[in-house]
């Protein structure tokens, strides 16, 4: 079995990081992963996107044009990728950044307003932190408790920051626990 | 150690500590700046050598300076890059220094793109500088496999005594993926007293090293043509490697692919599978030597109708596939060049396009 | 009575292949015997260039390499930050090193690599057949300057000590010649300086000698030291320009 996710964003939000740590987290899980960045000049121009496969078999094209899932920090994100999509995944919209939605009604679309979350923790900077624990509260693509603790590696080296992301941890998780 | 979570260009820089080699010489170019970056880190705390020199041209002549000096020493770079080091390769050649280059290839000709390409296939290959030198090419198919490359390439150049040159992709140095490190390897080269420039008070004997490649003598230069030629022959009865996949089936196309383009290809197969189409698959590991009698001979099955070369090039390694297949089976190509990786589907497209 | 003159250990047996009246002999001599007198011929490594010089190994008695052309400061750079304990020297033409070589010879020396050049400039391409290098003196003729150097065309030519001696990292650059006997001691005192820089692993140092080529120069080796005493010294003057004792 094998799912893929699209970060996708503005340079700046976080988005390599935050698929990185997903991508930590599905090998602590015994997963094989690959974490494939962007890296044309869009990257230098502003956007951002990432990819990450997860698998429990050797993992074959890492390039993926139809990915299971999407995390959509922005609009042009979500408009250039909600429509390549797979049936069945889930799209991430950014209400804070983003006005629309993505149109598909074979997908469950999840809309939580990051940025306004993050925010309210204390800094929009862990905006990502709060999309991606969303996201795996919802997809539960990996373990979240590996997740948390996956955040929590992440910013071992800057220890201050490990309060504020553990906020941005359990509010994304509360965001992105099915409703109902 | 257990696995870690790593970008190719690290952890190919990682593998060469790894691999005992302590001095790294390069020029920064996209994609794969980051191995200069992490070594610029990592070389001060194990002792190392990190130098940021003027130009890959200079690069390639202090790779060979501390080579012929006797160490373990390595290079990294991308292709406008590595065509500026080839001067450098070549002397290294004649002079039967070893020494481990990297190419994380992007698009060309000219500046080309930064995107993955396998577009220096030929010059790799095919003797990347002047006067028909040779390298032993090594082409990793994902990041574990870059960092055991990268670990094997420097006892292999010591044993020849030739520059081997690891060929990836730009995703191969972009794409973090687990890597496990094998077992680190003792440093310096056992055999290099009997020619590196080492000072002769660092030897038993009174003789003094010489590293040259120039022969004005027409025998002489002859000669060294000849133990240049004899190690290319070893290449090839020694060091070829290779991988197959779906081969126990009875595959009626036979895909040859390498790098990170087989792995869209190894999907395609899968998906052809599950349609009724049976495909095979070969991946030279070594594109020098390249597995001819492979190639061949995994063609030969009786089921297999046609031969296709995937490239993310316009067509270079398809060469070496239609002189291994002797003409005993069409052979075509399929590719893209601009720096988008065909997707399986793109795949599956071209090998149904052969109407097998 | 014992023996009061003798070649050097690091000097070979063999016969140079350098035409009557080139400086390249005393030259690699001086060099010989400064190896000889701090005893470091086990330890040293010379890079030789492209260019006359191409086959100076084989005048000398230690480890060599052999670069390509213009490159021998990477390769000693390369050898050095392997190797520190080596000694390790540079020795090059004018071609080599003031055209083709340019970019590295600045960069080894503004990184103030601990290394020694020997530059030997003797405004012409030597080994090529008396080419216009970027040391030829204005209106002189060469076989691509047929008519004189023209400054207009092609500038002026370029004083490399100076050059060098410009970047601010601290080295020690010096120009002396070797046209006469007593030159030649001052050349020789500025090579053992040079040297000795380098085991002390101070900085990089750099010795310029003013020479001839009488044969591109189509002159005898008579006339040939004349015109660089009288053409070559007055644009090319001797003296230390740099040394790591000053402090800026």
């Amino acid at each position: 079995m094998q799912s893929e996710v699209m970060f996708a964003g503005f340079g700046g939000q976080g988005i390599l990081l935050s698929a990185k740590i997903l991508a930590y987290a599905a090998m602590e899980e015994g997963m094989e992963v690959a974490w494939v960045p962007s890296y044309g000049p869009e990257m230098r121009g502003g956007t951002a996107y990432c990819t990450v496969v997860v698998s429990d078999k050797p993992i074959g094209s890492p390039v993926i044009r139809n990915p299971l899932h999407l995390v959509a920090m922005n609009r042009p994100s979500l408009e250039k990728f909600a429509p390549v999509v797979k049936p069945n995944g889930v799209i991430l919209i950014n209400s804070s950044l983003i006005s629309i939605v993505s149109g598909r009604n074979d997908v469950d679309e999840l809309i939580v307003p990051v940025n306004d979350i993050a925010t309210k923790l204390g800094n929009v900077r862990s905006a990502n932190i709060v999309a991606l624990s969303a996201f795996v509260a919802r997809s539960k693509i990996v373990d979240f408790d590996i997740l948390r603790e996956s955040v929590k590696k992440e910013f071992s080296k800057k220890a201050k920051l490990i309060p504020l992301n553990m906020e941005a941890v359990k509010a994304g998780e509360e965001a992105g626990k099915p409703k109902g | 150690m257990g696995k870690v979570l790593m970008k190719g260009n690290e952890a190919i820089g990682e593998a060469a500590i790894r691999a005992g080699c302590l001095n790294y010489f390069a020029y920064p170019i996209t994609p794969q700046s980051e191995v200069a970056e992490y070594l610029s880190r990592r070389m001060p705390e194990v002792g190392g050598v990190f130098l940021q020199g003027e130009s890959e041209v200079a690069v390639s002549y202090m790779i060979f300076g501390a080579a012929a000096a006797g160490a373990r020493v390595f290079t990294t770079s991308s292709s406008p890059g590595i065509s500026l080091m080839s001067e450098g390769v070549s002397y290294i050649t004649a002079a039967q220094c070893p020494a481990v280059f990297v190419n994380i290839m992007r698009g060309g000709p000219g500046l080309g793109g930064i995107l993955p390409s396998q577009a220096d296939y030929l010059q790799a290959t095919k003797g990347i500088g002047h006067g028909g030198c040779r390298l032993l090419v090594m082409a990793p198919a994902g990041v574990q496999e870059a960092v055991e490359m990268v670990m094997m390439a420097f006892p292999l150049a010591e044993k020849y005594r030739n520059p081997v040159i690891i060929l990836g992709d730009g995703l191969i140095g972009q794409m973090m993926e687990p890597v496990e490190f094998p077992d680190s390897l003792g440093s310096e080269p056992s055999n290099k007293d009997d020619w590196a420039t080492t000072g002769m008070d660092t030897r038993k004997s009174t003789k003094r090293n010489l590293v040259r490649s120039l022969f004005l003598d027409p025998k002489q230069l002859n000669e060294n043509n000849l133990v240049l030629k004899a190690k290319y022959e070893r290449m090839k009865e020694e060091e070829i490697r290779y991988e197959k996949y779906n081969t126990d089936s009875d595959y009626k196309v036979l895909i040859v692919s390498y790098g990170t383009m087989s792995r869209v290809c190894k999907t395609a197969i899968d998906q052809l599978k599950e349609e009724g189409l049976e495909v095979g698959l070969i991946r030279p590991q070594t594109l020098f030597p390249f597995p001819e009698i492979a190639v061949r001979k995994t063609a030969e099955k009786d089921s297999c109708k046609a031969v296709i070369s995937i490239e993310m090039s316009m067509g270079q390694m398809v060469e070496d596939v239609q002189m291994s297949i002797q003409g005993k089976l069409p052979v075509s190509w399929y590719g893209k060049c601009g720096g988008d990786i065909p997707t399986p589907e793109e795949v599956i497209d071209a090998v149904k396009g052969l109407n097998v | 009575m014992g023996k009061t003159f003798k070649k050097p250990e690091a000097l070979s047996d063999q016969i140079m292949h350098y035409c009557p009246g080139c400086t390249h002999g005393v030259i690699h001599r001086l060099v010989a015997e400064v190896i000889d007198e701090l005893g470091i011929r086990g330890r040293t490594v010379g890079v030789a260039p492209v260019g006359c010089a191409v086959l100076a190994y084989n005048y000398f008695t230690f480890d060599f390499q052999e670069a390509a052309h213009g490159r021998a400061p990477a390769m000693a750079t390369g050898i050095k930050r392997v190797r520190p304990d080596l000694m390790v020297f540079t020795y090059q033409g004018d071609g080599d090193l003031a055209s083709i070589g340019m970019g590295e010879i600045i960069h080894a020396a503004n990184r103030g690599e601990k290394f020694t050049t020997i530059f030997v400039n003797n405004a012409v391409y030597g080994m090529t057949g008396g080419q216009m290098a970027p040391t030829t003196m204005p209106d002189q003729r060469t076989t691509t300057s047929p008519f004189g150097r023209n400054v207009e065309d092609v500038g002026m030519p370029i004083k490399v000590a100076e050059l060098l001696a410009a970047l601010q990292t601290p080295g020690y650059i010096v120009r002396q010649t070797v046209l006469k006997p007593k030159y030649i001691n001052r050349a020789k005192k500025a090579l053992k300086k040079a040297f000795t820089y380098q085991m002390e692993g101070r900085c990089f140092s750099f010795v310029e000698l003013v020479s001839t080529c009488p044969t591109n120069w189509g002159l005898t080796p008579v006339e040939a030291v004349k015109w660089a005493e009288e053409k070559m010294l007055p644009y090319y003057q001797l003296g230390e320009f740099k040394t790591p004792d000053q402090e800026e």
